[in-house]
């Protein structure tokens, strides 16, 4: 297929006309105009988009964007999708998930995406609740929520998204807050432009069920010093001085403040998304503080379509059926007269 | 080296049954497979069925781990494998305890003497030899050292070991029986070439040992007579035997070839659908994307994925993973994508009976989804229509825009019959719903008039950008709507579109008889069971007995009402507690609709039925 785009898209050519109907103030209205915006700067046609979610405030998305989607059901999004990919891979497939429906229902379609590799891009809206169901804890939920069904806490304690995606083999893991649209947009491009499953998780507010929940971390006044923003080749320095830094102490990472006890920039551990071993990438996803986000990891690995599509057609190349004559017809025949 | 019979009195049969059963790695299936490859190729009409062991390594002479394969060749029309059998060849003490209650009376026996001993007769939990206790009087037993004689036989032969060689003993009861129902041995011959064509030692031990027990049986003064059963009366053309899994392989990849859709099929393992998913991933030379996904779940939704992205999809199974994707198959059919689904019915409830057959997952099947779901239903009922049925599955599904469910069970799934060979080009056309262009004021739910099909169209083409979903749609713009007529309308029309497809389907037409006392009504699997018994008592000089043999389950053949009319007594035969007779009950309350129902995991037996027919003519 013709990748090139002739035609120059806007947000608008990507904007249904649906009414969105998330809550004011809900995160999901800064996502969907991220992608709006991201797309045009893709470089694919529109023609060739597809957003297919499960169920959840979250996956209502697909019906404002104007391109090809499907609202399916609870929790399957990956496993539709790839088959969609596997059918067409021409196509850019966006699953639409949330906290619920990836992690709880969905769990096993989620992990096997991962580990297979195919070229899905997975947005996770993780809002650490049920939203649609109207506010019970998630498996993302931290022990001691209270919601509608953990009413005097949530005792089961959580997962953490990234930590499950990269013990699952994720290729591809991004994490950023829900407040911050520019560096979202961009994550989008680059998860488009990164051949495997690409996971992004949206740290994403839900001001009715569980609002807050990551004011520790996006909140603009502390943002810059709670939050590590890495990039693959740069050192990994943080706060709004720029001043801090993580380094590896033994087998733990440690925030070191420049300038302090002899520490120089040159001491700074450099940021490698592209390391295969995902030992540090683990341990990057897991810090409490600062809250690390960014591409965290994106290793380049052959897609499971990539592979389907050698097999197929080494095997066509080596076969002596072409059509279904040549094999029905051959082997044990005999005649009746 | 082929053989060469001597003159022998021999004795024309019309119809044989032979039973082969040993330990499960004693090569049963091999031995059963030869005989009725060589029987099929001399012209007889032919009906197979293995039995292997659930356990795949089960310890070596226990009862359960008993692996058999039974031949009915005819040189009359053949529809089933048989119920007893005439001949039994038993290569342990617990293939013949666990299958001598198939065996006619005064009929052959012929065992393994060397593997009578102590240990594997206590094994078989036998409390005294059988062959020296008299139990056997009432069979012709021809007792055959064969382990003994396969060494004597290969001792000359270089570079075997003694697992080969005694592994090769099913080869001279093989011989044996090849002599006694005077069948050539060069298929086999020629199946040891290919098979063995890089190691020519095994294919000269193999030979070896057929030809020695071929002889034997003939000096043998055991066994006074041999027989033979001349060609069947078949239509003129090319066949080969096919199993009923590897035919609906076979159905789809030919479907698949006609409509010009690449095929997906995403499945997760289970017996006995397994087969089918082995059988599509060989062939990736058509294109064919197989997928074996985490669990049924997927096994459906990627399929709805690959359908969605313009592939002919489908997703094989069995009752408990049909039980999984129950959900998934009510998005197909809310969001009208076209989707086969396979359900090689096993027994159930639950785990059930994994490797036995029933009909038990009608109701599953028809009422098993959330809200008002119809779907099409449809039943293959022997193991070469198998194909017949997939390529039609894929042929409605695609017309109508709905999902299908392909019914078969684990009885014509296993089981294997001469297949007249089709090819693609006889067979009839497949339509779609596929847009490429953009009409104006195009709505995705726009539907065909008389098909009332939606229109389908693909990601990648430009200007058909259209969001599907589980939630109701407005009936104009697809979009979804919550509003309360819309709603009823649309449950109605997607029912009625389920009707119309009754346009596409053939009438129902009785056999054997077009009106009078008894009618008798199977559909799926027992079509072969049902056929017989009934041709049986026709030949007894009963003609007032009529046969409807259903293969559309819905919508139901347009006609059925006329059909019903038109018999003074109805039996509805299968192999649950009656869930097509509630079926019709349902559809049809005029009618006192009587049942006739066996659910111990196995095909009707003949006798039972005509019983059954004989005491509802009275
Ligand atoms: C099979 C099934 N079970 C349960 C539900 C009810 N349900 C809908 S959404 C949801 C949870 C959604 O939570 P999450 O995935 O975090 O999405 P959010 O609404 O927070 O965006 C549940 C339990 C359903 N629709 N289907
Ligand atoms: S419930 Fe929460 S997540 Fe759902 S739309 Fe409202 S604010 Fe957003
Ligand atoms: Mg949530």
């Amino acid at each position: 297929m013709d990748t090139t785009v002739e035609k120059k898209y806007t947000f608008k050519d990507f904007s249904s006309d649906q009414e969105v109907r998330w809550c004011p103030g809900c995160d999901d209205y800064v996502i969907l105009r991220a992608m709006q915006k991201a797309l045009p700067e893709m470089g694919v046609k529109k023609e060739d988009v597809v957003f297919i979610s499960g169920i959840g405030c979250s996956s209502r998305f697909p019906y404002y964007m104007d391109t090809y989607g499907m609202h399916s059901i609870h929790g399957r999004a990956p496993a539709i999708a790839t088959g969609t990919k596997l059918a067409n891979p021409d196509l850019s497939v966006w699953v639409i998930t949330g906290d619920g429906d990836s992690m709880a229902i969905g769990g096993n379609h989620f992990i096997h995406a991962l580990r297979r590799n195919v070229d899905l891009n997975i947005i996770l809206f993780n809002n650490e609740i049920y939203g649609l169901t109207k506010g019970q804890f998630s498996p993302t939920s931290v022990v001691g929520q209270k919601t509608k069904s953990s009413p005097y806490g949530n005792t089961q304690p959580p997962f953490s998204a990234g930590e499950l995606a990269i013990g699952a083999q994720a290729r591809f893991f991004a994490r950023i807050g829900g407040n911050t649209p520019k560096e979202m947009t961009q994550l989008f491009i680059e998860a488009e432009k990164f051949k495997g499953t690409s996971l992004i998780e949206v740290m994403q507010n839900c001001p009715i069920f569980n609002d807050g929940c990551y004011d520790e971390f996006t909140d603009k006044a502390v943002r810059a010093d709670k939050q590590l923003f890495v990039e693959h080749g740069k050192p990994m320095v943080f706060g709004k001085e720029r001043d801090k830094g993580l380094v590896l102490k033994g087998l733990k990472l440690e925030v070191v403040t420049i300038g302090e006890n002899g520490v120089t920039e040159d001491d700074i551990l450099v940021h490698d998304a592209k390391e295969p071993d995902p030992t540090l990438h683990q341990m990057l996803v897991r810090m409490y503080y600062p809250k690390v986000t960014g591409i965290i990891r994106s290793f380049d690995d052959v897609t499971l379509e990539e592979r389907k599509n050698d097999q197929i057609g080494a095997v066509k190349a080596n076969s002596k059926f072409s059509v279904t004559d040549d094999l029905f017809f051959s082997g044990d025949t005999y005649e009746v007269e | 080296m082929a053989t060469t019979k001597t003159n022998h009195q021999q004795e024309t049969l019309e119809a044989v049954i032979i039973r082969f059963v040993g330990d499960s790695g004693d090569g049963m299936q091999l031995t059963g497979t030869q005989f009725s490859d060589t029987s099929a190729m001399f012209g007889n009409d032919i009906a197979t069925f293995p039995n292997y062991p659930a356990e795949i390594r089960a310890p070596q002479g226990s009862l359960y781990g008993v692996s058999g394969f039974q031949v009915h060749i005819g040189s009359v029309e053949i529809s089933t494998p048989g119920d007893e059998v005439d001949l039994l060849v038993a290569m342990n003490p617990a293939g013949l305890k666990t299958n001598l209650h198939a065996v006619k009376p005064g009929h052959t026996i012929i065992v393994d003497t060397d593997a009578f001993t102590k240990k594997n007769l206590e094994k078989a939990q036998y409390e005294s030899n059988p062959l020296e206790d008299g139990s056997l009087e009432n069979y012709q037993v021809i007792e055959v050292t064969m382990t003994s004689l396969t060494k004597e036989t290969l001792k000359d032969v270089e570079g075997l070991d003694n697992k080969s060689i005694t592994r090769s003993k099913n080869m001279f009861a093989l011989g044996m029986v090849y002599w006694m129902y005077d069948r050539s041995t060069d298929h086999t011959i020629d199946f040891f070439k290919k098979k063995f064509s890089s190691k020519p030692h095994l294919i000269e031990a193999n030979t070896k040992v057929l030809n020695t027990g071929y002889y034997f049986a003939e000096t043998l003064e055991l066994i006074p007579n041999s027989y033979t059963v001349a060609p069947a009366k078949m239509a003129s053309g090319t066949y080969r035997i096919i199993m009923g899994n590897t035919a609906t392989a076979w159905g789809f990849l030919a479907a698949s070839e006609k409509c010009g859709l690449d095929l997906f099929l995403g499945s997760y393992p289970i017996t006995p659908a397994s087969d089918i998913l082995h059988e599509l991933a060989k062939h990736q030379h058509f294109g064919v994307k197989t997928f074996q996904a985490e669990d049924e779940i997927a096994g459906i939704t990627s399929a709805i994925g690959a359908s969605f992205a313009g592939s002919l999809a489908l997703t094989t199974t069995s009752g408990p993973g049909l039980a999984l994707k129950g959900e998934a198959l009510g998005l197909a059919m809310m969001i009208e994508m076209p989707l086969v689904v396979v359900n090689v019915q096993r027994g159930g409830p639950s785990t059930g009976l994994p490797t036995k057959t029933e009909q038990s997952d009608l109701l599953q099947t028809l009422y098993g989804r959330n809200g008002e779901s119809p779907i099409i239903v449809i039943a293959a009922s022997t193991p070469s229509n198998c194909f017949d049925f997939a390529y039609e599955a894929s042929k409605l599904t695609l017309e109508y825009m709905t999902p299908v469910v392909l019914l078969t069970d684990g009885y014509i799934a296993n089981g294997s019959a001469p297949w007249k060979i089709k090819s693609v080009k006889d067979m009839p056309e497949i339509n779609n719903n596929i847009i490429q262009v953009a009409k104006e004021n195009w709505h995705p739910y726009d539907r065909d008039e008389k098909t009332l099909a939606r229109s389908w169209a693909l990601p990648g083409t430009p200007g058909l950008e259209h969001r599907v979903g589980g939630l109701e749609k407005d009936r104009v713009s697809g979009n979804v709507s919550y509003v309360p007529d819309n709603h009823e309308y649309m449950v109605n029309i997607r029912a009625e579109k389920i009707k119309r497809a009754q346009n596409s389907i053939p009438e129902l037409v009785p056999e054997f008889a077009d009106e009078g006392d008894l009618l008798v009504i199977g559909w799926g699997g027992t079509y072969g069971s049902l056929y017989s018994s009934i041709k049986h008592l026709r030949e007894e000089g009963i003609k007032t007995i009529g046969f409807a043999h259903f293969n559309y389950i819905n919508p139901l053949p347009k006609n059925t009402v006329e059909v019903l009319k038109r018999f003074k007594k109805i039996v509805v035969c299968e192999l649950n507690s009656g869930q097509f007779a509630k079926v019709l009950k349902l559809n049809f309350n005029d009618f006192d609709i009587l049942q006739f129902n066996k659910i111990q995991g196995l095909p009707f037996g003949n006798e039972e039925l005509v019983q059954k027919f004989k005491q509802l003519l009275k």
